[in-house]
C-alpha cells in the first residue's frame, strides 16, 4: 500500500539537521532544542500513523521516491517499506530518540556547540530510519554507512581531546573492516541470486523470493548461502560490537552520554541483529553460519561481562555491558531465534537507554566525574536518577517483572533446546550481569562517601527534562517485557505473532516443567548475583583488595580487557605499519628502478633515433640539396648578363637546328 | 636589259644580315647593337621585297603580301628604334655608359 508518510519520517530529522547546522548559532539555544527535539517527535508521531495504517489494512506500507539507480542489468528504487519488523524498529528508534533528544536539551544546556550535537543527532536519526525502512539493501546499506558516520562524528564530538578524536577514528575503521566484508557478501548474494535465477535485484521482497537458488552454489568450498551470510555476519560483528571487532565500541564512550545511549546502547549497535532478522530466511538456510553465530555471540556475552567484572569507569561498565548484551541477542540469531533476538534489542533499548542516561544524569550531577570509586552514597542527594537507575540495574538483570527478564528468559530457553554448553554461557553471562549491574549500584549510591565536601555540596538533581525522560523509560523497562509472556504462563505472545509476517519464528518445544525449572535457575542465578554484589560492596563480607591480591593475575588481565587492544595494536597496527615500509621500500626499490631503468633505456632508444635522424635523414636532405647547389654553380657560368653572348647562343642554335632540319628534313623529304 | 636574277638579291640581303649579326654580336657600343639589328631588317625586308618581285604571278596574292610585309618591317623598324633608343637612354643615365657589357645586372 502506497503510503507517503514513510518518506517525511526520515525528511524530518533530516531538514531539521540541516537546518540547525546552518542556522543553529542564529536561532539561539532554545529555538534548537525546540526545532531538533520536535522534528524528531513529530517523526514519531508519522511513525506510529503509519504503524496504525500498517494494523488497519494488514498490508505492507510502501513508498517509491525516485528511480535511483537505472541500468541495463538492474533498476533500484529510492524506496522505503513498513512491514511489522520496520514498525517495531522505527518505534524504537523514533521513540526512545525523541526520549533522548529532550534528555539531551537538558544534558547539553551548558554545551557551546549546541548546534553540532543536535545537528549530527538529528542527521543520526535520519540515516538509522533509512537503515530500517529501505526497501533495498543497497539504500539499506546508505543508511548503515551514515550510522557509521554519525557515531564518528558524535564520537569525536569533543574533539580538542586528542583521545576523544582518535576513539571516533578507531570506531570508523574498524566498522570499515565489517562494511568491507558485509558489501562483499551482498554483492555475492546479488551475483549468485542474478545468475541463477535471472533476477537481478536488491529488493528484500525479491530477494526473499528467489534467494533459495543461491543454496546449491558452492562457493569457496561452502554453499554460496554460508558464504553470503557468513560475510554479512562479519559486517554486523563491526557494527554490533561482536569478536573480534567489539574493540571500539567501549572507546566509543569518549561522546557525550546522551550519543551513548542512543547510539551505542539502543539503536545503531542494534542494527546487526535487525540485518540478521531481515534476511532470517537467508540465515536459516546457513546452518554452519547460524552455528558461527551462537559461539561468537555466546563467547562476546561472556567475554564482555568478565571485562566488566573490574572497571571502574560507570560508562566502560555499561558499555562492556552492551557488548556483552548485544553477544546475548547474537547466541538468540544463533539459534535460531531471531524474534527472541529482536524482543532482546526492543527490551534492551528500553533498559540500556535508562542506564546510560541516568549514568548521565550521575556524570552531570557530579560534574563530569566518572570513575565509581569517588562517589559512593549518592542515593539521598539523586534520589529521581538512583531509582531510575535501580530499576534498569534490576531490568537488565533479568528479575520478575521486569523487561529484560521476558527477552532473557525466552532466549535461554531458545538456547537449551539447542545446546547445553551455550546455555550454561548464558547462565554464567547472566549471573555475572546481575552481579556488575549492582556493583555499580552499590559502588556509585550506596557504602560510605568518597567525594569531598566542596564537590558533594556541588552535587545536584538533574533537571526535570532530564528526569522526566529517565521515568518514562524506567516505566517502559518495567512493562516493556509484557508483551511476550514465558510459553508456560499462557499468557501474551503478541510479539513473536507481530513479527510472523517478516522474520522466520521457530516456536520452542519442550515440557512446560522444564521451562519452569529453567526460569526458575536463570531467576535464581540472576538473584544470587545480585545478592553476592550485595555481600561483597555492602556488607563487605570479603575485603575486595584482599580478592583482588588472590586473583592478582586474574584481576590484572581483566583490567587490562585481555590484552586485546594490546594485541591489536602489536598485530593490525604496527603490522600494517611494518607491512607499508616494507611496501614503501619495495616502491623506492623496485618500482623506482623499474621507472628509472625504462626512462634510461627510452633516453637511448630516442638518442640512436636522433643520430639516425640527424646523419641519414639530415644527410639525404642536404646532398639533395648539394647536388642542386652545384649544378646551379655551373649552370650559372651561362647566366652572365653578356646580352651578346645570349644572342650568339641563339644565332648558333638557330643555325644548328636549320642545318639539321635542312639535313634531315629539306634533303631526306 | 637583262635583269637583275633573284639570287643577286638574296645574295646582298644575306650579306646585309651577316654584317648585321656581325655588328650586334661584336660591337660594344649599345647604339651600334642597334643600327646591326636595323641591318638584320632590312635584310628581311629585302627578302620579301624580292620574293614578291620574283613571284610566279603578279596578280597572287603573295606577290603583294610581301610588299606589305616589307612596309610593316620599315614601320616595326621605326617603332622599335624609337623604343630601344629611350630604353638606352634611361640606361645611360643609370650607368653612366653605353658599354653593353656593363649591362649585366640581369647576370644569374
Amino acid at each position: 500500500m502506497e503510503n507517503n508518510l514513510l518518506l517525511w519520517i526520515i525528511l524530518c530529522p533530516l531538514i531539521s539537521s540541516v537546518v540547525v547546522r546552518l542556522f543553529g548559532k542564529t536561532l539561539g539555544r532554545k529555538a534548537v532544542h525546540w526545532v531538533a527535539s520536535g522534528s524528531v517527535l513529530l517523526s514519531f508521531a508519522l511513525a506510529v500513523t503509519s504503524v496504525a495504517q500498517f494494523v488497519g489494512s494488514h498490508h505492507i506500507q510502501v513508498h517509491k521516491v525516485f528511480l535511483w539507480l537505472d541500468t541495463d542489468l538492474f533498476q533500484t528504487w529510492v524506496g522505503f517499506q513498513l512491514d511489522s519488523l520496520s514498525c517495531l524498529m522505527v518505534c524504537i528508534i523514533t521513540g526512545v530518540g525523541s526520549l533522548i533528544h529532550i534528555y539531551s536539551t537538558g544534558y547539553m544546556a551548558h554545551e557551546k556547540a549546541f548546534e553540532r550535537y543536535f545537528a549530527y543527532l538529528n542527521l543520526f536519526m535520519a540515516m538509522m530510519l533509512t537503515l530500517v525502512l529501505a526497501d533495498n539493501a543497497l539504500l539499506m546499506f546508505v543508511g548503515w554507512e551514515g550510522v557509521g558516520l554519525c557515531s564518528y562524528l558524535l564520537i569525536g564530538f569533543y574533539y580538542s581531546d586528542h583521545q576523544n578524536a582518535d576513539a571516533g577514528k578507531k570506531a570508523f575503521v574498524v566498522n570499515r573492516v565489517g562494511d568491507f566484508a558485509f558489501i562483499i557478501g551482498l554483492l555475492t548474494l546479488f551475483w549468485t541470486m542474478g545468475i541463477q535465477t535471472g533476477v537481478w535485484s536488491f529488493d528484500f521482497q525479491d530477494i526473499k523470493e528467489y534467494s533459495w537458488a543461491i543454496e546449491n552454489v558452492h562457493l569457496f568450498g561452502v554453499s554460496a548461502a554460508v558464504f553470503v551470510t557468513l560475510m554479512m555476519f562479519i559486517g554486523a560483528t563491526g557494527k554490533s560490537a561482536q569478536i573480534p571487532l567489539y574493540v571500539w565500541l567501549p572507546d566509543a564512550m569518549a561522546g557525550p552520554t546522551p550519543v551513548s545511549a542512543l547510539i551505542h546502547a539502543a539503536t545503531m549497535v542494534t542494527s546487526g541483529i535487525y540485518l540478521i532478522s531481515r534476511l532470517s530466511f537467508l540465515f536459516d538456510m546457513a546452518p554452519a553460519t547460524l552455528h558461527v553465530i551462537a559461539w561468537i555471540g555466546g563467547l562476546t556475552a561472556l567475554f564482555a561481562a568478565t571485562i566488566a567484572l573490574v572497571q571502574n569507569d560507570i560508562k566502560k561498565v555499561l558499555a562492556y555491558s552492551t557488548v556483552s548484551q548485544l553477544g546475548y541477542m547474537f547466541l538468540a540469531c544463533g539459534v535460531g531465534a531471531y524474534a527472541s533476538g529482536m524482543f532482546h534489542v526492543t527490551t534492551h533499548a528500553f533498559f540500556k537507554a535508562l542506564l546510560f542516561l541516568a549514568a548521565g544524569s550521575v556524570i552531570h550531577a557530579c560534574h563530569h566525574e566518572q570513575d565509581m570509586r569517588k562517589m559512593g552514597q549518592l542515593k539521598s542527594k539523586i534520589p529521581s536518577t538512583y531509582k531510575t537507575y535501580l530499576i534498569g540495574a534490576i531490568a537488565i538483570s533479568g528479575v520478575f517483572p521486569f523487561a529484560g527478564f521476558f527477552s532473557k528468559d525466552e532466549i535461554l530457553w531458545q538456547v537449551w533446546n539447542h545446546s547445553k554448553a551455550l546455555w550454561i554461557i548464558g547462565l554464567v553471562t547472566a549471573g555475572m550481569t546481575a552481579f556488575y549491574m549492582f556493583r555499580s549500584v552499590f559502588l556509585t549510591f550506596w557504602g560510605d562517601r568518597r567525594m569531598d565536601d566542596h564537590h558533594w555540596n556541588q552535587v545536584h538533581e538533574s533537571p526535570a527534562s532530564m528526569t522526566a525522560v529517565l521515568w518514562i523509560l524506567a516505566g517502559l523497562s518495567l512493562i516493556g517485557g509484557w508483551v511476550w509472556w514465558p510459553g508456560f504462563m499462557q499468557l501474551s505472545s503478541f510479539f513473536p505473532h507481530w513479527l510472523e509476517s517478516s522474520v522466520v519464528v521457530h516456536h520452542a518445544h519442550g515440557s512446560h516443567a522444564a521451562e519452569i525449572s529453567l526460569t526458575l535457575i536463570s531467576l535464581g542465578v540472576a538473584l544470587s548475583g545480585i545478592a553476592l554484589a550485595y555481600q561483597i560492596y555492602v556488607r563487605k563480607l570479603f575485603s575486595t583488595q584482599k580478592l583482588k591480591e588472590t586473583l592478582s593475575f586474574v584481576h590484572r588481565c581483566l583490567e587490562h580487557k585481555y590484552y586485546v587492544d594490546e594485541a591489536y595494536e602489536k598485530i593490525w597496527v604496527q603490522g600494517t605499519k611494518k607491512l607499508s615500509q616494507s611496501f614503501s621500500i619495495f616502491d623506492q626499490r623496485i618500482v623506482d628502478g623499474v621507472v628509472n631503468w625504462t626512462s634510461r633505456a627510452l633516453k637511448f632508444c630516442v638518442f640512436v633515433m636522433g643520430s639516425f635522424d640527424r646523419f641519414v635523414v639530415d644527410g639525404l636532405v642536404n646532398l639533395s640539396g648539394y647536388i642542386t647547389a652545384s649544378i646551379g654553380l655551373m649552370v650559372r657560368k651561362i647566366q652572365n648578363g653578356q646580352i651578346q653572348l645570349y644572342l650568339a647562343t641563339m644565332l648558333a642554335a638557330c643555325g644548328v637546328l636549320t642545318a639539321l632540319w635542312v639535313k634531315y628534313y629539306l634533303l631526306q623529304g | 636589259m637583262e635583269m637583275a636574277g633573284l639570287h643577286s638579291y638574296l645574295l646582298i640581303a644575306a650579306f646585309l644580315f651577316c654584317a648585321g649579326s656581325a655588328c650586334v654580336l661584336m660591337k660594344r657600343n649599345v647604339i651600334h647593337m642597334l643600327m646591326g639589328v636595323e641591318l638584320i631588317f632590312n635584310a628581311s625586308a629585302l627578302n620579301f621585297v624580292a620574293f614578291s618581285r620574283f613571284a610566279p604571278s603578279q596578280l597572287d596574292v603573295f606577290a603583294i603580301s610581301g610588299q606589305v610585309v616589307a612596309l610593316f618591317v620599315i614601320v616595326l623598324a621605326a617603332a622599335e628604334a624609337a623604343v630601344a633608343l629611350a630604353l638606352v637612354l634611361s640606361l645611360f643615365q643609370m650607368i653612366k655608359s653605353s658599354d653593353v657589357s656593363k649591362m649585366s645586372s640581369l647576370k644569374g
